[in-house]
């Protein structure tokens, strides 16, 4: 999904928690990435080098963290985690999941000198 | 350019965004930002009021800061906690609109289907039949036309054109909102760009998402592109009178709706025959008491 406009949202918020003058330097930047939230990691990582030019985190290296996808069974009512969104329930088998977890797109932290 | 916001490439129709002829928006930015200290673990969190502008060439420029000026003597590498969602700037814009709506009494609902779905069709015809008060903001890449198509029904409707853009974002709707002649305790349709994919992660600020999905699309859509109809809290299966023509199962379409979202309503619609369209109406109007008297007891 626009994994360019995602990293220049990035690129924002990195730019402003970086801004004070004593950081010379992003060295890494740790993103938590669920699994359901629709993120291409390689076009991710594509857009990252390219977007980072000319920022205090050019050349910074991109962590990405997976954070697990979970939903609610709605055949047994189980809170359960997932790989794909069209699992089975893997608890009773049933087909009707409701993500409950694992959108999440996060800026969790950045190594800077 | 600034892609959330997706100031340099949208146009609010109607609405000149020459921001280097003396238009400036400042826009508050709310941000967390953690400034770690080399003495010790702890950090603090501020909310800083940021104001920036978009120059002739959309070029964001933060007011403040010496960015780039290295001091030296700092080479300990230190760990800066951040914790923001990637998308939280389009959050607080989003954010912004809903309590903004929420303040006029408006029931708002962003209608997103993939292109050709009927998105336009359908809203023209439930506009007649509601005959109230109702405004419109349309989203698309380029053209007036469905905006056109919305006021020749007598509604108020602002064209919001992405340029390049796959979505509409909640800085958009803010615009579109301060462009838009809308009544209090109106209903508000937001038309999202024809895309099944990208709207879905991205908050305008309304109560609901409608998901549109026409019979003759297959059954396997929702299947193909479950985040959308996950997100969405009704879906309206349209054209429903082509059904007969086009060997189609709708059992087999609502089943496949409620695979990927369980809690999901369905209701069946032609907007040709207006078939549906009472229960979809009456869906709104429910729905739009039910957030009144939300706020009203709050």
């Amino acid at each position: 999904m626009h994994e360019m406009s995602l990293c220049e949202g990035i690129r924002r918020v990195v730019d402003q928690a970086a801004a004070a003058p004593e950081i010379n330097r992003v060295t890494r930047v740790r993103l938590e990435i669920g699994r359901f939230a629709g993120v291409e990691k390689p076009a991710l990582e594509f857009a990252w080098e390219v977007v980072m030019r000319g920022s205090k985190a050019e050349g910074a290296a991109l962590e990405m963290i997976d954070l697990p996808g979970r939903a609610l069974c709605y055949d047994c009512m189980e809170t359960v985690e997932i790989d794909h969104r069209l699992d089975p329930c893997p608890t009773c088998g049933g087909g009707k999941l409701m993500p409950d977890g694992g959108d999440e797109m996060r800026i969790k932290d950045m190594e800077v000198i | 350019m600034c892609t959330v916001c997706g100031c340099s490439g949208s146009t609010v129709e109607g609405h000149s965004h020459d921001h280097g002829a003396g238009h400036t928006h400042d826009h508050g930015h709310d941000h967390a930002h953690a400034h770690a200290h080399g003495d010790g673990h702890h950090h603090h969190h501020h909310d800083h009021g940021h104001h920036h502008h978009h120059g002739a060439h959309g070029d964001i420029h933060f007011g403040t800061g010496a960015a780039g000026v290295a001091v030296g003597n700092m080479s300990q590498e230190r760990l800066i906690e951040i914790e923001t969602g990637i998308l939280s700037e389009n959050d607080r814009y989003a954010a912004a609109n809903r309590a903004r709506l929420a303040g006029q009494g408006v029931f708002s609902v962003n209608l997103v289907s993939s292109p050709g779905s009927g998105k336009t069709t359908l809203l023209c015809a439930t506009i007649r039949a509601m005959g109230g008060d109702v405004a419109v903001i349309e989203g698309d890449q380029q053209t007036s036309n469905d905006a056109d198509r919305i006021r020749e029904t007598g509604a108020p409707a602002v064209q919001v054109n992405t340029g390049k853009g796959c979505h509409l974002d909640g800085h958009m709707v803010g615009h579109a909102l301060d462009h838009l002649h809308l009544h209090d305790d109106a209903t508000l349709f937001i038309e999202n760009v024809g895309n099944l994919v990208c709207p879905a992660a991205f908050d305008l600020g309304e109560d609901a998402k409608v998901a549109i999905l026409s019979v003759t699309e297959g059954e396997d859509k929702p299947l193909k592109y479950p985040d959308m109809f996950t997100a969405a809290r009704i879906a309206l299966l349209n054209k429903v009178d082509l059904a007969p023509h086009c060997d189609v199962d709708l059992e087999l379409y609502e089943a496949n709706l409620r695979r990927v979202n369980p809690t999901i309503e369905v209701i069946r619609v032609s907007a040709r025959t207006g078939e549906g369209l009472e229960q979809w109406i009456g869906w709104l109007r429910s729905e739009a008491a039910a957030k009144r008297l939300a706020q009203a007891a709050e």
